[in-house]
């Protein structure tokens, strides 16, 4: 136990050296769907830890893997520093890869809305996994997203590796597994969408207008579009006396195709 | 010119979609059952009735605030009404007076008259406010002419002819003192009784005339603590109560002037003895509310010990001692009343006789042997209804009512006349099972099944199985030529019994396996609705909840299919399994694991063992994991696909949602966790994809030609939350789409200004919901659906953990005219059928409203492409067209699920609407496409074959003539 909190304070350190060597490669990690509308003025930024755990014995021990840098503002935008993985890491998870272990990380429950820091504090943790031999394979590239509610409150994190499958490739650890690739954005709800009775309306207006103005659509419908008509009574008229045999395999094909 | 092809355009997608039955299928591929309920009150009709209506009623109420008619000859309703559910529409009390049903509503909210031949209103009358105590009719000079509501500090008197109050009088000192008990001698004065508990007695007469308090008298009681359990009133007005402490009754003639304490007789000087920890009841009768009760009374000692007893100048006297007994009743007709006693025969079978009152002399020819059901629960009650025969003697009949809900009815000297299976009326879950094969079917099938032991024995077995059908045909035909020849009334086509099931052509014929909240569980044919097997589990709790589960279906002969329900105490979380067999629902003999702490969650896995049973997992609150059946092979299948074994659990309280992964040695770890707090939003439910469903097209043929690929995630949870602020303005509905394996939320939404009850179907790549729009007020559906792209990531297989592509989400919303009850997406074979989805609505119509209209592409503006795609151009508002309710005019009431299952026919899902009734029919989404119609002409097309054939011979032999002919020239 000693050990390990001795080697946790460890990379806590070398956490706080490296930021600043590698915050220009890893900064622009929010490219998800929300992106930075320029708030900088608003300095009420603030930090939350995501920890990591990678064990050959598969029970979880985290440690820190890099901080989020969370600027609050109408949009809250994310920017995640990271640390690099040691020789020791980067080993044990090649074991963990070789025994299919799982890669996991997790954040603390916070709100992201600067304001409500104080309201509330950490909880428990939000825990997301990936195989660990899709993050040796993919490079350590991942997408790591955090989901929000309503009120801006953390309700879960995700994370994918690109690519996501393992097909068993080599991989050369002194390259490959030393930085993290991260691309972190925050998703917050969707709002759905109500049906649309104006634009409809509008629509139906603009249609009455059109027939209105032309005065050649004034003519009575019958008048108009007898060419249609008749063919699809005689139509109707076909294709009800064939509903006596065989005509419900027309109607299938036809509601079949519409799925 | 394209807006005005919309109509048309609709008008010929509707002409496709009309699946409405034609008046000749009516009755034939559907079947409604009704019910009522559990049985509270009920009244045999004693007035006799005009000589051309020769029809006996059974007038009662239940539980679930119904009030009905049924027929005494044959146990159908002649008519129902059902009221608001809760304690709204509940029924107090139902008073029968000749004509007319005096039935109090809702707590005493409510009185009314029903007239009793049609079921028609007579009246209705608000009553005042107050908590519904009692009501008694109250007769004047041998005529009823009033209905006494007692509140609980206010006694009013009613016309019965007209509902209008006669009077209203406050109680004097209702706020210490109980009322609880009005009665009425016929003689102008109501007496209200009440009780200070372990003190007095307060007696209050009121004059019927105008209210008038005539006497009030306290007398002094400190044993008491309930009038209602524990006296009666008995002979012209005494009051005898019952001490089950010091096991005495007491006496207290109510008329009496001075009378100031009640009267001690200890039951030791009858020679009476109560059975240790027993409350001794008392049960009297008074035939007519115009005049005073019998002195005749009934006295239970133990559970299956009673005494009748006669009252008399004060004095009490034993007329018969009945032990064993176990449920005794008075019966009256004309001016005759009998004492009806039930009595142990032997294991199975009870019989009634009947005693007069006067002597308890034991009636001749009286009998009736009534035999229980060894799947059903021990008779709680016993209404008989007496007839005076031509020769004066007194015939009854009898309906005993048990544990089970089960009313039946019964002759002389014992015929079963009908039965209703009341606990029907509440159905909680179900499942459609297909039958097995014939004998025959199953020995040519049993053929395959065993290995091959050299070339003679096979051709050997071949041939004796083939003589064995031979000798089945030849019997069928026998039959044919039998039945045949006898009158065509006499064959009873639709007689189904649990000997003759077996699978039909197309498995359109199944079990219907239904679990009631009653712990009755109950096996239908699907076909007819009749009643195969019932199965009472005698130890469930009220609360309980039920998880039914197929494990092993009928496709492995010889092993028979197996059913496994989990019977979960709600308050406790201790679970315990009934393994049994769906088709004969026989208690199976294989032995269940003990789960002594609570269950979490269930998981039916794909995995089999050896006898082909799929492997059922437990997850205790321990996070241990229990496999059932727990062989070995299992329990090896388990530890190689531990770390593929995932499962998922719902703590709607905290808003958590965590992911476990299964590990070897059958404990679990924590992999994922998803907190939604529970401040904000709370989780109302979640719903992953049905096992069986088949989804045939994996994407959308789009008008260019490209394909829209569809994300077919069978891991997929929909999870839907309200939100804890119910303000209009701010109340929202959430809707989650979370991975149950890797727990990632693939999408989240949420429907501003939007408030439960939300019902939703999750099915293939979509997810539909109904919620109610608190700005619009008005209910709105919405539909959210998951594509992938136009390229598919890996189409081979799916694997949640190698998806990293979020999928394209699309949806829309709807008006919807009506709320809704709930909803249900049809399910066919292999899913090449176009889905439409089952709403059941209040108005007890079941809608089947095609997917089509409930498509995220409908485009707002029509174009080529859309039109080439089949897409409707976007409205706003959902249509309801009658001839889209597929039961027609048989409206199911209060309809709570509706089930489906695939049939073998693609083109066919079999559905059952089940609430108070239950409805079962067939659905063709598509039409049915694979089926010729039922007037198909097979003339025509046999006889233009053959003309056609004909005309080829003949034209062929002209055709060498002429040839041949040339050749000559």
């Amino acid at each position: 136990m000693a050990l390990a909190r001795s080697r946790y304070l460890d990379t806590f350190f070398v956490l706080s050296t490296v930021t600043l060597l590698f915050w220009t490669e890893f900064g622009d990690c929010n490219n998800g769907r929300r992106s930075s509308d320029g708030m900088d003025t608003d300095f009420s930024g603030f930090s939350i830890p995501l920890e990591h755990s990678f064990e050959v014995d598969d029970v979880p021990r985290f440690r820190g893997r890099g901080t989020l840098q969370l600027r609050g503002g109408r949009e809250t935008s994310v920017s995640l520093s990271q640390i690099q993985l040691m020789e020791e890491d980067r080993n044990r998870l090649k074991d963990v890869a070789a025994v299919d272990g799982l890669y996991r990380i997790r954040v603390p429950r916070v709100s992201l809305q600067a304001d409500r820091q104080t309201e509330r504090q950490a909880e428990g943790y939000l825990t997301a996994f990936v195989r660990a031999c899709s993050v040796v394979e993919s490079h350590l590239s991942d997408v790591i997203s955090l989901h929000t509610d309503v009120s801006g409150y953390l309700i879960g994190v995700s994370i994918v590796t690109l690519p996501g499958a393992c097909h068993g490739a080599e991989v050369e650890d002194e390259i490959d597994l030393e930085a993290f690739n991260t691309t972190i954005s925050i998703i917050g709800p969707v709002n759905a969408p109500a049906p649309e009775t104006a634009r409809f309306i509008e629509r139906m207006e603009q249609e009455m207008e059109k027939k209105g103005k032309n005065p050649q659509e004034q003519k009575s419908f019958f008048a108009k579009y007898w060419m249609y008509i008749v063919p699809l009574v005689l139509f109707l008229m076909m294709s009800g006396a064939q509903d006596q045999s065989g005509g419900g395999a027309g109607g299938a094909a036809a509601n079949g195709g519409g799925r | 010119m394209a807006s005005l092809l919309y109509p048309l355009t609709i008008c010929l997608y509707l002409l496709n979609l009309s699946a409405a039955v034609f008046e000749d299928q009516v009755g034939k591929f559907d079947w409604r059952q009704q019910y009522v309920g559990n049985v509270r009150f009920a009244y045999f009709e004693t007035q006799p009735q005009s000589p051309n209506v020769n029809v006996k009623k059974l007038l009662v109420a239940t539980e679930n605030n119904i009030f009905a008619s049924l027929n005494s000859r044959t146990g159908d309703i002649f008519w129902r009404h059902v009221d608001k559910t809760g304690p709204e529409g509940h029924i107090d009390t139902l008073l029968v007076h000749g004509q007319d049903a005096i039935v109090v509503v809702g707590n005493g909210r409510l009185l009314r008259s029903w007239e009793t031949n049609i079921g028609g209103l007579n009246w209705e009358t608000v009553l005042d406010t107050g908590s519904f105590q009692s009501a008694a009719l109250i007769g004047v000079q041998d005529l009823v002419k009033y209905v006494a509501v007692l509140k609980k500090s206010a006694i009013s008197l009613h016309y019965l002819s007209n509902g209008h109050q006669k009077w209203v009088e406050n109680l004097p000192d209702s706020d210490t003192v109980q009322y609880q008990t009005v009665y009425s001698g016929g003689n102008g004065e109501v007496f209200v009784l009440g009780v200070v508990p372990h003190s007095h007695i307060v007696v209050v007469a009121y004059s019927i005339e105008d209210g008038e308090i005539l006497k009030q008298t306290s007398v002094e009681a400190p044993w008491m603590s309930s009038l209602e359990s524990s006296c009666v009133v008995v002979g012209p007005g005494v009051l005898l109560c019952v001490d089950p402490v010091t096991l005495s009754l007491y006496t207290l003639p109510l008329q009496s002037e001075e009378s100031t304490e009640m009267n001690q007789i200890l039951l030791q000087t009858l020679d009476l003895e109560v059975a240790s920890g027993f409350q001794p009841v008392l049960t009297s009768t008074q035939p007519n509310p115009a005049r005073p009760p019998l002195s005749t009374f009934f006295l239970q000692l133990g559970p299956d010990h009673h005494i009748l007893l006669q009252l008399s100048d004060g004095l009490i006297a034993p007329l018969r001692d009945f032990s064993p007994s176990v449920l005794v009743t008075f019966a009256t007709t004309g001016d005759r009343t009998v004492a009806a006693v039930m009595t142990p025969k032997n294991d199975t079978a009870c019989s009634v006789n009947l005693f007069t009152v006067d002597s308890g002399r034991r009636l001749l020819d009286t009998t009736v042997i009534y035999h229980m059901d060894p799947n059903g629960g021990n008779p709680i009650r016993l209404y008989v209804h007496a007839f005076l025969k031509k020769d004066d003697s007194v015939g009854y009949r009898v309906m005993v009512q048990t544990e089970d809900l089960t009313l039946t009815f019964l002759h002389q000297p014992g015929r079963v006349v009908w039965t209703r299976e009341e606990a029907l009326a509440d159905v909680v879950t179900m499942e459609m099972v297909d039958l097995p094969l014939t004998g025959t079917q199953a020995e040519l099938e049993g053929e395959f099944g065993k290995k091959a032991d050299g070339l003679l024995p096979m051709v050997l077995k071949r041939l004796s199985s083939q003589f064995i059908l031979l000798q089945a045909w030849i019997a069928h035909l026998w039959k044919l030529f039998y039945d045949a020849r006898k009158p065509r009334s006499q064959i009873n086509k639709n007689e189904v019994t649990i000997e003759t099931l077996s699978r039909d052509e197309f498995n359109l014929q199944k079990m219907m396996v239904m679990v009631t909240a009653s712990g009755k569980l109950f096996g239908i044919d699907s076909k007819s609705g009749t009643i195969l097997w019932k199965h009472y589990l005698k130890d469930v709790q009220p609360n309980a909840a039920f998880k039914l589960v197929i494990q092993r279906t009928t496709a492995h002969f010889p092993h028979p299919p197996q059913c496994t329900l989990l019977i979960k105490d709600k308050d406790t979380g201790l679970a315990s399994l009934h393994v049994f067999n769906p088709i004969f629902g026989k208690k199976s003999h294989i032995g269940v694991p003990a789960l002594p702490r609570p269950i979490l969650q269930t998981l039916l896995l794909p995995l089999i063992d050896q006898d082909y049973a799929k492997v059922l997992l437990l997850i205790d609150d321990q996070y241990k994991v229990t496999a059932f059946p727990s062989t070995k092979n299992v329990l090896q299948q388990l530890q190689e696909m531990a770390s593929s074994i995932f499962f998922y659990l719902v703590d709607s309280s905290q808003g958590r949602l965590s992911g476990f992964r299964l590990r070897k040695d059958l404990s679990t770890e924590l992999i994922w966790e998803v907190v939604v707090p529970a401040e904000v939003q709370k989780i109302v439910a979640v719903k992953g994809k049905r096992a069986n469903e088949h989804v045939h097209s994996q994407g959308r043929v789009m008008g260019d030609r490209s394909v829209l690929y569809k994300y077919l995630n069978p891991n997929l949870l929909a999870v839907v939350t309200e939100s804890t602020d119910t303000h209009q303005e701010r109340s929202f509905v959430g809707i989650f789409l979370i991975d149950g394996v890797t727990g990632r939320i693939i999408h989240e939404a949420v429907q501003r200004k939007a408030r439960g009850p939300v019902h939703f179907v999750h099915s293939e790549n979509w997810v539909v919901y109904e919620y109610w729009n608190t700005k619009s007020r008005r209910n709105e559906f919405s539909v959210l659906e998951l594509y992938e792209g136009t390229e598919l990531y890996n189409s081979t297989v799916f694997s949640s953990l190698d998806r990293p592509h979020p999928p394209q989400v699309l949806q829309q919303s709807y008006i919807f005219p009506s709320s809704i009850s709930t909803l249900e997406a049809t399910l066919t074979e292999k899913g090449i059928t176009s889905r439409h989805l089952l709403v059941g609505l209040p108005s007890g119509a079941i809608l089947s409203l095609p997917k089509m209209f409930l498509d995220p592409r409908r485009p707002e503006m029509v174009s080529e492409q859309s039109r080439e795609e089949n897409l409707i151009p976007y409205a706003p508002e959902m249509p309801i067209r009658t001839e889209w309710f597929i039961n027609y005019n048989q409206t199911v009431s209060r309809v709570r699920g509706i089930y489906t299952a695939p049939s073998g026919l693609e083109s066919t899902c079999l559905v059952v609407a089940y609430g108070l009734d239950i409805y079962q029919t067939r659905v063709y989404p598509s039409k049915q496409f694979d089926v010729l119609k039922d007037d198909y002409d097979y003339m025509l097309i046999s006889s233009v074959l053959l003309g056609l054939f004909f005309a080829t011979m003949i034209s062929k032999r002209l055709a060498q003539v002429k040839l041949l002919n040339r050749a000559w020239r």
